[in-house]
């Protein structure tokens, strides 16, 4: 009981960064799943989300903000795969995901000329900033919102991709890229519908993290970044619930090292995960095994 | 036997001899405050550590993003070994004075540096290559991130000096020295590639498994690829180094990974050649060529739009993307800048002319 009772802030925020986490993943993982593309700009997305909300609030209310942050940031994702990826279909997947390396550049140095260079404070919201108090830990509203609303949009989303049209076919094509074309799906309508998801979640996932801390610098979105994809990876990649399993786990494990007093090793700690996951485990926890053709 | 030597090979010789003999006349003449000397310096040191990672994304096929953490590795190993032992006091001020009380000499510094990136890139290497291509990248990157906390670590302070800055450690003046440094480096990497084993890389490259069924042993071949890269990465590291007079671990982060990355899309996939004239071209337009868009500028009473602090590397990294996109060969391709080259589209030209004229004469 004493060692919970210590430990309760630490677990708490784990779950919430994990929540967090959780929603950048599954913008990884369903990339990943259909274009076999590590979107390594889906950090940049989401810092950039961080950065519009800051500029959006400035000049309109909030319950105006918040909606645009959320729709410039869709717009932002669905502007990145038709210029940057696209026109790269045929090409080898190392230029594609070089040229995913060299977008996510450009967000950084985007996000330096536009700020200049000066961290950017992340405005409060109310209600979700409130400080609460759950048994001996004070935390922020944020803390309890996050799990609960990740649950919901990720049913949503299982829901969206099991029952309708689009979702089936975004199965379809996950499956064989190719046959699905055949089949007479519109690969290019598929995949945009794909980073529309992925980015409008990183959004909701960036009003949620940003609350957290006090500012936004171009370099943000990296670190969460490469660690949602690390809990997409651990999850077996191109599965949803996986992902969202990974990055709780990652999220509680990195906040729990923060409490033993090694917060040096917090992020590496999530690296060490994944390498030992890929190395006994390479498809993941729920990943579908991938058998290789000559 | 003994070998022919070829007109090519001794002008190629000739124009190594005249590069270096014009940087070192250069240096005597203009002002060594000149950004010229900045671009070729810190070029230089780009253009190996650049080759190096092309040894392994151009030549093996091996998606590594683990550059930084080897290039830190030999920085950290250069600054440990050769810090002057009266010196160390000061630079460990919080470690009294670290454990380490002796210096070692500037060259076998530079290859301990390179040996203790191998030693690292030996043993990461062995669970981390038998991944295939995505997930060799996202691995090696993370093993970056890794060695990076690790030198930040407080109880590894007496050894790293913590997150504190290592300086003091001797450095170079003259631009001949990274210059040389790199030179060798980059002809012993060129040497290997032209080796039997940089032919079985080649072929790893080219068919993983018609390679294997040829009798070429994957891990082995892989594993020295990567060793060497990294020892090589290592020595570049060193030199970064030497070049900043300070280092901090908190520099190599996975952002100057992408840079090198990007240097060698630049200069072509495959390209030893094209990586050294990225590396030269890259450093001079972030570094000097594009300064002008970082400063406001007025023609007369107009202030030119978006010019301030910053813009400049928008740009470039637009011109990145252009060539990312649209330009995918880079500027050499997969071929190579060689005088043997240039020599017989000089007779083919002039073949073509005689035809020409004499299909003219003939009419």
């Amino acid at each position: 009981m004493n060692f919970i009772n210590t430990n309760l802030p630490y677990l708490l925020a784990g779950i919430s960064v994990g929540g967090q986490y959780a929603l950048i993943a599954i913008g990884y993982t369903m990339v990943y799943g259909i274009l076999r593309l590590i979107n390594f700009a889906h950090g940049d997305v989401f810092m950039a989300a961080g950065l519009i909300m800051i500029y959006a609030v400035t000049v309109m209310p909030l319950y105006v903000a918040i909606p645009l942050t959320l729709a410039a940031t869709v717009l932002i994702g669905f502007l990145i795969e038709r210029a940057a990826y696209k026109p790269l279909r045929t090409a080898p997947r190392m230029s594609v995901m070089i040229s995913a390396i060299g977008v996510s550049y450009l967000l950084q140095n985007l996000a330096l000329y536009v700020t200049g260079g000066l961290s950017k404070m992340y405005p409060t919201i109310p209600w979700i900033s409130d400080t609460v108090t759950i048994g001996t830990a004070t935390t922020k509203m944020v803390t309890l919102i996050t799990p609960v609303l990740t649950l919901i949009l990720v049913i949503a989303l299982v829901a969206f991709i099991q029952k309708t049209k689009i979702g089936m076919a975004m199965r379809a094509v996950s499956k064989d890229f190719e046959t699905s074309q055949l089949m007479g799906i519109k690969i290019n309508s598929v995949i945009s519908a794909t980073f529309i998801i992925g980015s409008f979640l990183a959004a909701v996932g960036s009003l949620l993290y940003f609350t957290n801390y006090a500012a936004v610098i171009p370099t943000s979105g990296a670190m969460p970044g490469l660690k949602a994809f690390v809990a997409a990876v651990f999850g077996g990649i191109g599965s949803i619930p996986g992902a969202v399993i990974g990055a709780f786990i990652i999220g509680i494990c990195e906040n729990i090292i923060k409490g033993v007093g090694l917060t040096t090793f917090s992020d590496a700690f999530t690296f060490v995960l994944l390498i030992i996951i890929l190395v006994f485990k390479p498809t993941g926890l729920f990943g579908e095994k991938a058998n290789e053709k000559v | 036997m003994t070998k022919k030597i070829s007109t090519s090979t001794i002008i190629s010789a000739a124009l190594v001899v005249f590069l270096f003999a014009l940087v070192f006349v250069l240096e005597k003449v203009m002002n060594p405050y000149s950004m010229l000397f900045v671009v070729l310096k810190k070029g230089a040191i780009y253009a190996l550590v650049a080759v190096s990672m092309n040894l392994l994304n151009g030549f093996t096929g091996l998606f590594s993003l683990g550059q930084a953490g080897f290039m830190l590795i030999g920085a950290y190993t250069y600054a440990i070994f050769t810090i002057p032992a009266d010196q160390r006091l000061s630079v460990y001020q919080y470690f009294d004075g670290g454990i380490i009380d002796f210096s070692i000499p500037v060259i076998p510094a530079l290859i301990l540096a390179g040996l203790a990136a191998a030693f690292f890139a030996f043993l990461i290497g062995l669970p981390v290559l038998r991944l295939k291509s995505d997930y060799l990248a996202i691995a090696t990157l993370g093993f970056a991130e890794i060695i990076r906390a690790f030198f930040q670590w407080d109880a590894l302070g007496p050894v790293t000096n913590g997150s504190n800055l290592l300086k003091k450690f001797p450095t170079f003046d003259s631009t001949i020295f990274p210059f040389a440094v790199a030179g060798i480096c980059i002809a012993l990497i060129v040497m290997l590639i032209n080796s039997s084993y940089g032919r079985a890389f080649k072929a790893i490259r080219d068919d993983e498994i018609a390679a294997e069924a040829m009798g070429i042993n994957l891990f082995k071949h892989k594993e020295m690829a990567f060793v060497i890269s990294s020892f090589f990465a290592g020595v570049g590291g060193a030199l970064l180094a030497m070049y900043q007079t300070t280092v901090q671990a908190m520099a190599f982060k996975s952002a100057m990974t992408y840079e090198i990355l990007l240097i060698v899309v630049i200069g072509g996939i495959g390209s030893v050649t094209g990586s050294v004239i990225a590396s030269f071209l890259f450093i001079a337009c972030s570094e000097w060529w594009l300064r002008f868009l970082d400063t406001e500028t007025f023609i007369g009473a107009w202030q030119v739009p978006l010019l301030r602090s910053g813009f400049r590397k928008v740009v470039f990294a637009v011109i990145i993307m252009a060539v990312v996109l649209f330009y995918r060969q880079g500027i050499m391709g997969n071929r190579e800048f060689s005088v043997d080259r240039l020599l017989k589209k000089r007779q083919k030209f002039i073949e073509k002319q005689a035809a020409k004229k004499a299909s003219k004469e003939g009419r």
